[in-house]
């Protein structure tokens, strides 16, 4: 609790215990009326002179309508009719609500920013030779922070010196350490396990990946979902609405019975529950707290309102290379022409794309092993490569390429992703190539199919045998082939068009090359995001290790938020109805009114923060 | 463009939106986003209205919420 909390605290708890010595003595003995007033007075200014103050205030400013008003009025009132313990009671409870209101969220923010605590304070660095002690702030790129055993490394960058296992949890959820040493890339906010690391920094504090992470999980809240916008709209009307039914209530049965004390604290008690409070907080702090439980998960949610969307997802478009798959290609088949073997036909493979980036020309020199260089490449960029060697010029590359280079090639069924290769002019023989899907994709997508998701969608620019290939490895019965980075986002569109009612299209991709694909679904997923600025700039959702699984695990913590949501708009306005109802026939009395209120709040604020204990 | 402000003393949600409502009436604001949980307000707004709406803030921020100050 901070000072104005535990101030709080204090009054009330005085004024708590004025108040029942208060209740006790006029019970035991006959006070007179004027004392007694006193008496009760004393502990209603001590615990509400704030909420008078700012009444007051309010009316010189000339705003009116708020929460402060309400109970001035409701406790006044009280008091005028002469209902002296009610009166104090509603204001010690109200105040009691507010407390745990504000302690409430206090909690809650701070219990999000240890789980978001990544950058340490300080940071050790090597200034002409001495060790300095200094903010990471201050250090600036190209300097040269020491990182010991068991200290959070301060910035990004590169270590220079030492060999050490790094954790890198609090970034990536991922627990197994990481290996690093000379020349491996170090983000701020992973520990180091084991020895002193000597780090190049190559980024300055408020652009590592970590702050950017901490900037992210703190705005989401600004980004606000629809639940929580419509509440306050709600909000808005609900107050004037039980406001102007409390006066109409305080008014025209009086008079026409002329029981105007009765009817009056009716009125009041309508006054007393017509604050919406409790749902106005519990609300954005049920997806302030999904939000924060998520990112200790690894999953960074951009706002509440990708929460929301998440949380009624009906399908999931994925990319393929790079999302379903590992894409990394392996020779998959080797298919040489007669009088060629197949250990040949890898050799002039190897050679010809010895001197390529390109992944599927690595695959091939991977699968050969041991080859010589070629005596020089010329490149074809697109369809293939021309290498000359001691023995002869090989041609490798798409059948167009071959063709087009006067090869005549036989009619075959060769399929799939993969290098046609000639010899010295003369057709040689196919190396097919697939690429690998990831080993976890049938579980994560079980998990989504067990947490309501029915439509699975694969997107890839491959052709189409290699992507049928691998849709039906997976048991994705719907895929796209061929389609060019317009063509994903064009369709994205025209699925989020023809979805109905409140359903939301995600598209899952590597956060890099399918940036307007991201921005046009309703949840843009970005996997492996740690070390891509792109894929945390263009997602709502990252994944910030290369784990798919989190996907489902995502979908999961934002339909248990839609459902504590859900509660509390209906335990709470079902509450104040319930009170609403009895009160205008007299079933109830302030007591009860303001505990129901109060009540509602606390425990809506509770359901609120089971958010952040979401886990799988 | 956006400017993030921190906000301080911010006690209720209802203030949070009463704060969102008047900023978001400044003249130049185009949007305003205030968090009550995370103390803190979005505006977006002209790049060439920063400076008059900077100036405007703190009297509308102290007319909707008498209590609350954004920190410039």
């Amino acid at each position: 609790m901070n000072k104005k909390q535990k101030k709080l605290l204090f009054r009330i708890s005085i004024s708590l215990g004025l108040f029942i010595v208060t209740v006790i003595l006029e019970k035991l003995f006959n006070i007179n009326s004027i004392l007694l007033l006193v008496m009760y007075l004393v502990p209603y200014i001590i615990s509400g002179y704030d909420v008078l103050l700012g009444f007051f205030k309010n009316i010189t400013h000339g705003r009116v309508f708020d929460e402060k008003l309400l109970m001035t009025v409701a406790t006044l009132g009280a008091l005028i009719i002469g209902e002296y313990p009610e009166c104090v009671f509603v204001m010690v409870f109200y105040q009691t609500g507010e407390l745990f209101q504000s302690v409430a969220v206090g909690k809650s923010r701070r219990s999000i920013s240890s789980l978001m605590e990544l950058c340490p304070d300080e940071a050790v660095v090597l200034r002409d030779g001495t060790e300095e002690t200094v903010f990471p702030d201050e250090v600036e790129t190209g300097e040269t922070v020491i990182v010991r055993p068991g200290e959070k490394i301060p910035l990004d960058g590169i270590v220079l010196e030492g060999e050490a296992a790094v954790d890198m949890s609090a970034l990536t959820g991922e627990s197994a350490p990481f290996d690093t040493f000379p020349g491996c890339e170090v983000k701020a906010g992973s520990i180091n396990l084991t020895s002193t690391l000597k780090i190049e920094v190559q980024k300055e504090a408020h652009e590592s990946t970590a702050a950017k992470i901490l900037e992210l999980v703190e705005n989401s809240s600004l980004n606000k979902a629809k639940t929580e916008k419509f509440l306050t709209r709600f909000s808005r009307y609900y107050t004037p609405a039980v406001v102007i039914s409390a006066l109409i209530l305080a008014v025209v049965p009086s008079l026409i019975t002329g029981d105007w004390r009765e009817w009056v604290y009716r009125a009041l008690i309508f006054l007393v529950v017509s604050c919406p409070c409790a749902l106005v907080i519990s609300v954005p702090l049920s997806y302030f707290g999904g939000i924060g439980g998520a990112s200790s998960n690894g999953i960074l949610i951009k706002g509440a309102n990708y929460l929301e969307a998440l949380g009624n997802v009906s399908t999931f478009v994925f990319d393929k290379t790079g999302t379903l798959t590992t894409g990394e290609f392996t020779v998959s088949g080797i298919f040489p022409e007669e009088g060629t073997s197949s250990e040949e036909l890898l050799h002039f493979g190897a050679t010809a794309e010895y001197y390529s980036n390109h992944p599927i020309a690595k695959s091939i020199v991977k699968a050969a092993g041991d080859i010589c260089a070629p005596e020089s490449v010329k490149e074809h960029s697109g369809f293939g490569v021309e290498a000359k060697t001691e023995k002869g010029t090989i041609f490798a590359g798409s059948k167009r390429f071959l063709e087009k280079s006067g090869i005549s090639l036989p009619e075959n069924e060769n399929s799939g992703t993969g290098v046609y290769i000639a010899f010295e002019g003369t057709y040689k023989g196919f190396i097919k190539l697939s690429d690998t899907p990831k080993k976890n994709i049938n579980v994560a997508l079980d998990k989504l199919r067990k947490s309501g998701v029915s439509g699975f969608i694969m997107l890839t620019g491959d052709n189409e045998s290699a992507a049928g290939e691998t849709a039906e490895k997976l048991g994705i019965a719907d895929f796209y082939a061929g389609l060019l980075p317009d063509d994903k986002a064009n369709f994205l569109e025209k699925l989020c068009k023809e979805k109905k009612g409140k359903e939301t299209v995600a598209f899952v991709g590597d956060g890099i090359n399918d940036a307007p694909v991201l921005a046009l679904s309703d949840v843009g997923f970005a996997m492996g995001g740690v070390g891509s600025d792109a894929a945390i700039e263009a997602a709502d959702i990252v994944i910030m290790d290369d784990n798919i699984e989190k996907c489902a695990l995502g979908v999961k913590i934002a339909k248990k938020t839609k459902r504590i949501v859900l509660q509390n708009v209906v335990f709470a306005l079902g509450v104040k109805f319930a009170v609403l109802f009895f009160a205008s026939f007299g079933l109830t009395n302030m007591w009860i009114g303001v505990l129901a209120d109060v009540g509602v709040a606390v425990l809506a604020i509770l359901n609120a923060m089971r958010t952040l204990k979401i886990k799988e | 463009m956006k400017k993030t402000f921190k906000l301080e003393d911010l006690d209720c949600p209802n203030c949070a939106a009463k704060l969102e409502k008047a900023i978001s009436e400044i003249e130049g604001v185009r949007k305003a986003s205030v968090s009550f949980i995370a103390q803190k307000m979005i505006i977006e707004l002209d790049e060439g209205d920063l400076a008059a709406v900077i100036k405007a803030i703190p009297a509308v921020a102290k007319k909707a919420v008498p209590d609350c100050t954004v920190i410039l």
